[in-house]
């Protein structure tokens, strides 16, 4: 091996392999996938989300969430994803078509998030879990987002997402002023709006539940 | 001086061959002098830095409200600077030190110019600070390995393609029949990265591909900057190394041939194991699965060369800072890749994935073996670059032992913790704030390791400093060694 051009031919050659094989070949097998038309409904599916949650998304990106929450489903008998409520069907690659950036994520240190807005759709969860996740989950390890939230003197009315903490854990932490309240900031009610809007719903005919082997008799 | 004495060799043609090669070396190595201290020094302090995000992080992970109302040190971006200073700070900066000193010794031929490579080197940093700080104030991309907003990685290409072209101008100014293994694992890896660098860039920030593609265009860059740019790397030095230490020639040279290729083909297929269970189409998975299984050939080849090289020699380990800290990185490459083979199987992935010990995993490679080799790497270079010696034997000892326990513990610790996570993560009936609750012992062992490591950083930084600021001695001078051999030669 002391000829330099014969070398250098084969790391080329070796890198362009799998990136034929990984990267354009895929591109061009589903880069540039369709939404699903349902003819009886008359709709396109996946929809494409609403502008407060496209905002979400954003916040959701800078403060890394995705370094803690999956947003995939793994198929029924791999894993324990659709055991623990994670979602109904698995994760199909037409779910994320209409994402610009896509936060599979690769760790579990809190759950998945793929249907988050199915399993708690109630902003106010929300609210109170960013603000303290002890608040809603004794125990995590998730990180708390008080500064996403402002704690200010109610002007006319109170605001209608005031967090409503608890009597005993706003005297102990001193926000039980009277005339104040808690609310989220725009970037905490745009995260929210996003959480809340995670939900793969609809059947697409490749994400059919898929049902092991073992139990023969077959799914469909 | 240098010049000097290789002068002299030139004019008398009774000078040993011996005397020559020793005032050639020595003439390369002035040559490479300020780019090398300029990149090792700049990966120091992002070495340091990256350890402080690195506490900061693995303690917030048992102790959440640990900084908690901080938004600019929240989980999320503290644990993305600190990949990214560990990175692209400490891991590029010492690779590139490393590499262009190999590449100037192994081509016999004096760096040209060095002055346009502290350009080149400047621009770098430049691009990892304003990305570290960018990452810090929101501005993360949050794609793996990929964090640095978009802004900054336009200076950090411009500034690698640089770097890489001057290596490949000293290559070519090479005044060797043959060349040498490291010196194809060195081409190659400087080639490799600025194609898997652009292409990662353009398909996901620029012009991002469409859906889950994404996702395989990530993880075939992620997996590939170590399997294709930190690993190249790292076997090149220890490549280098390991024979150049012991004072005797690589166990085979048809081995290091085949597991030089075998590693090009295959590794550069295995990043999609990442994505097993997930929305991508099934074939690429499996095609991943195969490449990583195949990387056995490649690992075992390198552990034979490596280890079998070692044979009869292991007392030099006694003496021997480089040698300790290569032959520690070398064995910890061969256990972090048959690992990592492992964990491509499917049902292996199905309880490893998503857990710590993944983390472990990484660590394991890009510490235990990676930044040992260029610890190692260094222990080697400083001293003939400033002709100067190791201020302090005791201080490399503490360097070591911290780092080798450290990164032991580290990558122990959290391997259990992580596969305990993912049997309960996958059986329903136990909650999920259970499986948490479970891995806070784990977690807490981490931070520990921590500690360790930073222990080890902070002797190494303090020898460097000490080193840089000492006066040079006047005449001969010996080796640091961790103790005086008998008799074996040490080089």
């Amino acid at each position: 091996m002391n000829k330099g051009p014969l070398i250098f031919l084969g790391i080329f050659f070796a890198l362009a392999f799998s990136w034929v094989g990984i990267v354009l070949t895929n591109q061009i097998q589903y880069g540039s996938l369709t939404p699903y038309y349902d003819e009886a409904e008359g709709q396109l599916y996946p929809q494409k989300p609403s502008g407060l949650a496209a905002r979400g998304r954003l916040v959701y990106q800078d403060l890394g969430c995705m370094y803690c929450h999956s947003q995939q489903v793994r198929r029924p008998g791999f894993g324990g994803d659709t055991e623990r409520g994670w979602g109904d069907r698995q994760s199909v690659a037409r779910d994320y078509i209409y994402e610009p950036r896509v936060f599979l994520g690769t760790m579990r240190t809190g759950p998945d998030l793929r249907n988050i807005g199915a399993r708690q759709p109630s902003a106010d969860w929300h609210y109170l879990h960013l603000f303290d996740p002890q608040l809603t989950s004794p125990g995590s390890v998730m990180a708390p987002f008080g500064f996403l939230f402002d704690y200010r003197p109610v002007v006319g009315e109170r605001s209608a997402h005031a967090l409503p903490l608890p009597a005993d854990y706003a005297r102990a932490h001193g926000l039980d002023r009277p005339g104040y309240e808690l609310v989220p900031t725009p970037r905490a009610a745009a995260l929210v709006a996003y959480l809340v809007s995670l939900k793969d719903a609809y059947q697409f005919p490749e994400a059919r539940p898929y049902v092991p082997a073992r139990k023969s008799g077959g799914a469909r | 001086m240098a010049s000097a004495s290789s002068l002299a060799a030139s004019l008398s043609p009774t000078t040993p061959p011996d005397v020559m090669s020793r005032a050639e070396l020595s003439e390369i190595d002035a040559s490479a002098k300020w780019p090398v201290i300029v990149f090792l020094v700049s990966g120091l302090v992002w070495l340091l830095i990256g350890t402080a995000f690195a506490l900061i992080s693995s303690i917030k992970l048992h102790t959440p409200e640990f900084l908690g109302g901080y938004e600019w040190l929240t989980f999320g971006r503290a644990r993305t600077a600190h990949l990214n200073t560990v990175i692209y700070g400490w891991s590029v900066n010492a690779a590139f030190a490393v590499a262009f000193w190999l590449m100037a010794r192994l081509s016999r031929t004096r760096l040209r110019h060095p002055g346009l490579l502290l350009i080149a080197g400047c621009f770098w940093n430049l691009g990892v600070t304003i990305g570290v700080i960018g990452i810090l104030a929101g501005d993360s991309t949050s794609i793996e390995w990929l964090e640095i907003p978009p802004y900054a990685t336009p200076l950090l290409f411009v500034a690698y393609a640089f770097v890489g072209i001057w290596a490949v101008i000293t290559f070519r100014f090479r005044k060797t029949e043959h060349i040498y293994v490291s010196q194809w694992y060195l081409l190659a890896a400087l080639f490799w990265f600025p194609w898997l660098y652009s292409i990662a860039q353009i398909m996901l920030v620029f012009q991002p591909a469409r859906g889950t593609v994404q996702a395989l265009v990530n993880w075939w860059f992620a997996h590939n900057v170590l399997g294709l740019w930190f690993t190249p790397i790292g076997l090149a030095a220890a490549y280098y190394f390991i024979p150049k230490v012991l004072g005797k020639p690589i166990h085979s040279y048809y081995l290091s041939v085949l597991g030089f290729w075998s590693l090009a083909i295959f590794y550069n297929w295995a990043g999609v194991h990442h994505l097993i269970g997930g929305p991508v189409p099934a074939w690429v998975l499996s095609a991943g699965i195969a490449a990583s299984l195949m990387m056995v050939i490649p690992v075992v080849v390198t552990a034979i060369n490596h280890h079998l090289t070692m044979v009869g020699s292991f007392g030099v380990l006694r003496y021997s800072p480089t040698l300790r800290f290569v032959v520690f990185g070398a064995v910890n490459y061969t256990i972090v890749s048959l690992i990592g083979s492992a964990m491509a199987i499917r049902s292996v992935n199905e309880i490893t994935h998503f857990t710590h010990f993944t983390v472990a995993h990484a660590h394991q490679g890009m510490y235990g073996f990676f930044t040992m080799v260029m610890f190692g790497a260094v222990y080697y270079i400083l001293p003939r670059i400033l002709l100067k010696e190791w201020p302090s034997a005791a201080l490399i000892r503490t360097h070591f032992w911290a780092a080798a326990i450290g990164i032991t513990l580290y990558w122990i610790d959290l391997s259990i913790g992580g596969w305990i996570q993912g049997v309960e993560m996958n059986n329903a009936s136990i909650p999920f704030l259970d499986v948490v609750r479970h891995t806070l012992p784990w977690l807490w062992v981490r931070s520990l390791s921590g500690i360790l490591l930073t222990v080890g950083h902070l002797a190494f930084a303090a020898n460097v400093a000490w080193m840089l600021a000492a006066p040079r001695a006047a005449g001969a001078t010996t080796p640091t060694l961790f103790q005086t051999p008998p008799a074996v030669p040490v080089r």
